[in-house]
């Protein structure tokens, strides 16, 4: 049974001028042991994505229309709230975009990360590795301990000391590193990484791919990256889901969707990435800019910016189809060929 | 040279609680760097290395501890307030944070237009002309003139920071501070503002000052490059020379960190061998 298994979720968000469908038919598997990475330009919908399996998602404004998300086999979208927040911070993991928003400044560090593990460790007493009847100044060791083990294991220098700082006390980078140790402390199945990186310098960045690596190798979780950088995609993932305007145009194990690029939207954003030997002026880019999902154009949302547009491109949403072993496109001009791994 | 930076120094008074004594923490440390006319000039560094301290001291929001930085040849701290304001719209910044640096309550026409007004004297621009350019702007920066009357909170990040750009724009300034300016924006519209700031760059003969993470974006963009560590220059010079052949440690650490968008350049995977 697959790790995570998003169905043709469909996503509607409500203004005072309209519903907009921002999620319009996603379908995802992944397995344990496989990152994935989802790119696409801002507003299509990858923070949704990723709040919807942790459903996250205030509804009203936001509404499920249609679809499932199963986490091996248990349909999120019907559980119950209490058995979804039994799910975050244990078996789900979430590190979120806005970093504002997850460290609270008035606290210590130590004591935030504390109650992350104290929490995972109520649900999986191992997590703490203090048996189950452990009294309560044990199980708080404890959960110290391992708080300050995540935040060395995270890059935090001397992190026995920095642990009763205050967030404010922390560097940007640091505050996210934090973050990080945070998402990972109950050793989730499933890690949803949104942008977890980009605040960040090369060479912490680095250190994280590199542990996010080894977590996976080691534990065999699932993790969604969200990120808009496709060096790191390239670097990490094993796969790529690329998005537009809240469609999966084309996915795949990450070799064949950027060695082979089939749907114009993916050719158009690899070709947006600066190379070394580019001189300046020579980045193509995509000309034009992401659809109004209000009044969203009719078949493939991508089609009124697409150079290869034909008539039957807008009869209709275009149906995924292989194009490859592990390689789906949704395009009428998708052909078949030969794996890249050939 | 546009812009001279000799020997700077900046040191903060820092405090831990009230009883302790002040100590001194140096945010840059004897800096010198000058940027030519005309040409891209990148400065890369880690957070917290002193990149916005610099960029904070060439707008003169903050004094140098020691050192000079001149501007077409006169030395910033030597102008007298009305002087400084002139100086001010030949000189634009596009902030970091696009969240943090529109102000919520202003329109997009409004937040684009004040500092045309702040600098009327020097422009000349009716309302109505405002407007106008205000309109251009948008659509220079991939935005439409249909956005002119909303606010910062209903755009996205990526768009936020397009209407930081069009503001920096506004007063036609000649040197433009970016400090991280398109680490908010995915990869397509990066491509668009970058071949953007080229073309801006080419017709009015703009000078920039280009702070990134970004080793690819740097490269493309930048003409020469400083390296920044802990307050301190640890290499500068032509930017293909410190890509091509690096002397510092520091250079060197930053490249191999850099990820490539080759699925077979990841140090994570052997090459050709994991696909599928
Ligand atoms: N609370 C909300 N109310 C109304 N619309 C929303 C809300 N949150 C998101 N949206 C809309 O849903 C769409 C998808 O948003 P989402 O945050 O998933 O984008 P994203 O792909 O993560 O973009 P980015 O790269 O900028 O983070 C956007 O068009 C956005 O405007
Ligand atoms: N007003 C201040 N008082 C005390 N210390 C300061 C002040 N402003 C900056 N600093 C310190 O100076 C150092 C350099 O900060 P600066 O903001 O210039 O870094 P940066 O290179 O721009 O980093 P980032 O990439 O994170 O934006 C930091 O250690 C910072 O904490
Ligand atoms: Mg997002
Ligand atoms: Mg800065």
């Amino acid at each position: 049974m697959a790790l995570l298994e998003i169905r043709d979720l469909h996503l509607g968000m409500r203004s005072f001028e309209g519903e907009a469908h921002v999620l319009n038919g996603i379908h995802l598997t992944v397995e344990r042991g496989e990152i994935w990475g989802i790119v696409g330009e801002t507003g299509c919908g990858k923070s949704l994505t990723g709040l919807s399996i942790s459903r996250l998602v205030s509804t009203p404004p936001g509404r499920y229309i249609t679809g499932s998300i199963s986490l091996e086999g248990r349909n999120l979208l019907t559980a119950s709230e209490p058995e979804m927040q039994s799910l975050r911070g244990r078996r789900i993991g979430m590190i979120f975009q806005d970093p504002t928003t997850n460290l609270n400044p008035a606290f210590r560090v130590g004591e935030q990360i504390v109650d992350v593990a104290l929490h995972a460790g109520g649900l999986d007493p191992s997590i703490l590795g203090v048996g189950a009847k452990a009294s309560r100044s044990e199980r708080k060791k404890a959960a110290r301990n391992l708080a300050i083990d995540m935040l060395a294991k995270v890059g935090i220098p001397k992190a026995g000391e920095r642990i009763d700082d205050y967030p404010h006390q922390f560097s940007g980078g640091m505050r996210q590193r934090v973050l990080i140790a945070m998402a990972l402390i109950g050793r989730p199945d499933l890690l949803i990484a949104d942008e977890p990186t980009t605040a960040l310098d090369v060479s912490v960045q680095a250190q994280i791919l590199r542990l996010l690596y080894d977590l996976v190798q080691e534990h065999q979780l699932g993790v969604l990256l969200i990120t808009h950088n496709l060096g790191v995609v390239a670097q990490i993932c094993t796969h790529v889901a690329v998005m537009y305007a809240g469609n999966i145009i084309e996915s795949g194990s990450v070799r064949e969707v950027f060695k082979n690029p089939n749907h114009p939207y993916t050719t158009g954003l690899l070709a947006s990435v600066p190379t070394a030997k580019m001189k300046r002026g020579e980045l193509q880019g995509l000309p034009g800019s992401v659809p109004n999902l209000l009044a969203p154009p009719p078949g493939c949302r991508f089609a009124p910016r697409c150079a290869a547009v034909q008539p039957r491109c807008t009869a209709a949403i275009p149906p995924s189809v292989a194009v490859a072993a592990h390689h789906e496109v949704a395009c009428v001009l998708a052909e078949p060929h030969a794996s890249a791994a050939a | 040279m546009i812009l001279r930076i000799e020997n700077v120094t900046k040191d903060f008074k820092v405090s831990h609680g009230p009883l302790a004594r002040a100590t001194h923490f140096t945010a840059l440390k004897d800096v010198s760097l000058s940027v030519g006319k005309g040409e891209s000039f990148g400065l890369v560094g880690e957070s917290g290395s002193g990149k916005t301290t610099l960029t904070r001291l060439i707008l003169q929001l903050d004094r140098v501890s020691s050192g000079r930085i001149l501007f077409d040849g006169t030395d910033l701290a030597s102008l007298s307030a009305r002087d400084l304001r002139h100086l001010r719209s030949r000189i634009q910044i596009v902030f970091q944070d696009p969240y943090a640096s529109l102000n919520p309550r202003m329109t997009v026409h409004d937040i684009i237009s004040e500092p045309m007004e702040i600098h009327q004297d020097t422009l000349g621009l009716n309302a109505r002309q405002r407007t106008d350019r205000v309109v251009e702007l948008l659509e220079l920066v991939g935005l439409g003139g249909q956005h002119l009357f909303r606010f910062p909170h209903e755009f996205s990040g990526g768009q936020r920071q397009r209407i930081g750009i069009a503001r920096a724009l506004a007063v036609r300034p000649e040197f433009l501070i970016l400090d991280e300016p398109t680490s908010a924006l995915d990869v397509s519209v990066q491509a668009q503002v970058l071949n953007l700031l080229h073309e801006l760059q080419a017709k009015l003969g703009l000078t920039y000052f280009f702070i990134s993470h970004d080793l690819g974006v740097i490269r493309y963009v930048c003409d020469r490059v400083a390296l920044i560590y802990r307050g301190e220059i640890v290499e500068q010079g032509e930017t293909e020379r410190i890509f091509e052949a690096p002397e510092s440690d520091y250079a060197r650490l930053l490249l191999s960190a850099m990820p490539e968008p080759d699925p077979d350049r990841s140090p994570f995977r052997p090459p050709a061998a994991s696909a599928g």
